[in-house]
């Protein structure tokens, strides 16, 4: 414990001298690069139109209202499509998921030198891509629609879905499995009956709430092409027809919560 | 004995215990898989037309080309690494507050219903289109993307820390209160210790989750790498555009690894 003699007293200090300057420097540090990274944005940025955002904020608002209701019966085949991208994208990623998962979890995988890198690195890049950079690719290879939106989903769900499943894998009870193979089970027999029971609750809740996600972002996908209610949002946006971009937004904000809803309720089933 | 064990096999025991709500899931399943696919516009035409090319358009990526178009490349990074930076410091700043007030264990009722809204609306709507009118409102470029990020970073941090909270170990926060400390010094020797190793893993995982949304905000004119990703899928220069993402996916790897170093030096 760092204590600090001052007259003959000790002095209980939560830190050591150099631990403080280290804690210290490592402060200034943060703030520095912070403030550098302010000043480019802001160098970037004309302030003008930034003073100008209150009036422009107001101006938009009042053209926002009242949403346009009878824009409504357009709406419907496009939220139709937004809730089956991300369904279907869903699905697909979780057949794909799975066995990655197994690759890749310490515990299952065939190869640790071999099999589990290939496996994480299609964790990591199907991660690091965000799905409308998917649905840009996409659009290009396959054209325009709904298919793109539903593989671009499903492509980048995979590296979450899976990630999250060799976790669990990776956490199982061990001696379960144990059990099995003191029955004389073969290897298959092992996964099905040792480890597939364990993961089985953590395996809904992910697909539940990678779909609650997906919902969410398959709201966008339109905005480059890939069907959904993006499209109508982008072309609404074009088109300056404000009272429709609201009625969209409103649209958008009940299918999150329908669906939040859902997956909660789903989740709370299974868990 | 031996007849009766032969007779009844073990069968495993299903997930779902209900047999009609079992059998209700995969006839709704059905039915949905059916009515999805039915009325899915596809053009398979368009796909299989797509797909004939797919090698050639595969091929296009190969090489990545980084030389032709570094520069653009450099300032989109930078500038998408800017306002990674910025918006995930600021984000959390400004939803500690939030977070605070929408703990139901610390927060009035009042209170605690208008953070929770402020919460909802953030998380409702991606980051992409709260992009679209912050571009609309503080005209084109990082700062638009800045504000985006932000307001997704309170709604994100914002949630898990008012969760956290409300998790947390009453006993400690008795204890701060019975040696009389007030509602500051309650927070911060009670309060604070408890959620505060959770919150700094969350807070760089947010920060990576920032920098890959900085990748797509530009799409919509929100600066960082984006724009400059869109523009080369436009003009064709696919070479360029894998030379982006390899960018992109290797800044991202480093944050995951250097991540789980930097977790376990803070605890």
């Amino acid at each position: 414990m760092p204590v600090r003699e001052i007259a003959d007293k000790k002095v209980w200090q939560r830190r050591t001298t150099r631990a403080q300057f280290g804690t210290w420097f490592g402060w200034l540090l943060g703030v520095a690069i912070f403030v550098y990274c302010w000043r480019l944005i802001s160098d970037k940025t004309i302030w003008f139109f930034v003073a100008d955002a209150p009036k422009q904020a107001a101006d938009m608002a009042q053209r926002m209202v009242p949403p346009k209701w009878s824009y409504m019966e357009v709406l419907w085949a496009p939220v139709w499509d937004t809730v089956n991208i991300a369904t279907l994208g869903t699905m697909i990623a979780i057949v794909i998921a799975v066995p990655v998962a197994f690759c890749a979890a310490r515990n299952t995988t065939p190869s640790v030198h071999f099999v589990r890198p290939v496996a994480l690195f299609i964790i990591v890049s199907s991660r690091s891509i965000n799905s409308l950079i998917w649905a840009l690719m996409l659009v290009t290879l396959i054209g325009p629609g709904v298919l793109a939106g539903v593989i671009a989903i499903g492509l980048r769900s995979i590296g979450f879905c899976a990630k999250l499943l060799y976790e669990a894998i990776e956490e199982i009870d061990q001696s379960q499995v144990e059990a099995v193979i003191a029955t004389g089970a073969a290897r298959s027999q092992q996964l099905s009956f040792g480890i597939v029971p364990q993961i089985m609750p953590a395996f809904a809740g992910i697909s539940v709430f990678r779909w609650d996600i997906n919902i969410r972002e398959s709201t966008v996908l339109g905005l480059v092409g890939a069907g959904g209610i993006g499209l109508q949002l982008d072309a609404s946006i074009s088109t300056l027809a404000w009272t429709q971009v609201s009625l969209i937004l409103l649209v958008i904000l009940a299918t999150v919560i329908v669906s939040e809803w859902v997956s909660a309720h789903i989740r709370h089933a299974i868990i | 004995m031996s007849q009766g064990a032969a007779i009844r096999r073990w069968k495993r025991p299903p997930f779902i215990k209900n047999p009609t709500l079992r059998w209700g899931l995969w006839v709704g399943a059905a039915i949905y898989l059916a009515l999805a696919f039915g009325t899915m516009e596809i053009d398979w035409n368009r796909v299989a037309e797509g797909l004939t090319r797919g090698e050639r358009f595969l091929m296009a990526f190969f090489p990545p080309d980084f030389s032709s178009r570094w520069d653009s490349i450099q300032d989109g990074i930078l500038e998408s690494l800017w306002m990674t930076i910025t918006s995930t410091v600021i984000g959390i700043i400004l939803s500690v507050p939030v977070g605070l007030g929408a703990a139901r264990n610390l927060a009035y009722r009042p209170v605690y219903l208008f953070c929770r809204g402020i919460l909802a609306v953030s998380r409702t709507f991606p980051e992409i289109i709260l992009a679209i009118f912050f571009v609309k409102l503080f005209g084109f470029g990082p700062f638009a993307g800045f504000l985006a990020l932000s307001v997704g970073t309170i709604g994100f941090y914002g949630k898990l820390l008012a969760e956290d909270i409300e998790d947390m170990d009453p006993v400690q926060a008795e204890a701060i209160k019975s040696v009389g400390a007030g509602w500051l010094q309650w927070l911060n020797y009670s309060v604070q210790p408890q959620v505060m190793p959770r919150m700094i893993g969350l807070g760089i995982y947010r920060l990576d989750i920032n920098f890959r949304e900085s990748a797509v905000v530009g799409i919509v004119g929100g600066g960082g790498i984006g724009a400059t990703l869109l523009t080369s899928f436009d003009r064709y220069e696919f070479d360029s555009a894998a030379a982006i993402l390899l960018v992109i996916i290797s800044i991202v790897m480093v944050m995951e690894y250097s991540s789980g170093y930097i977790r376990r030096w803070v605890q």
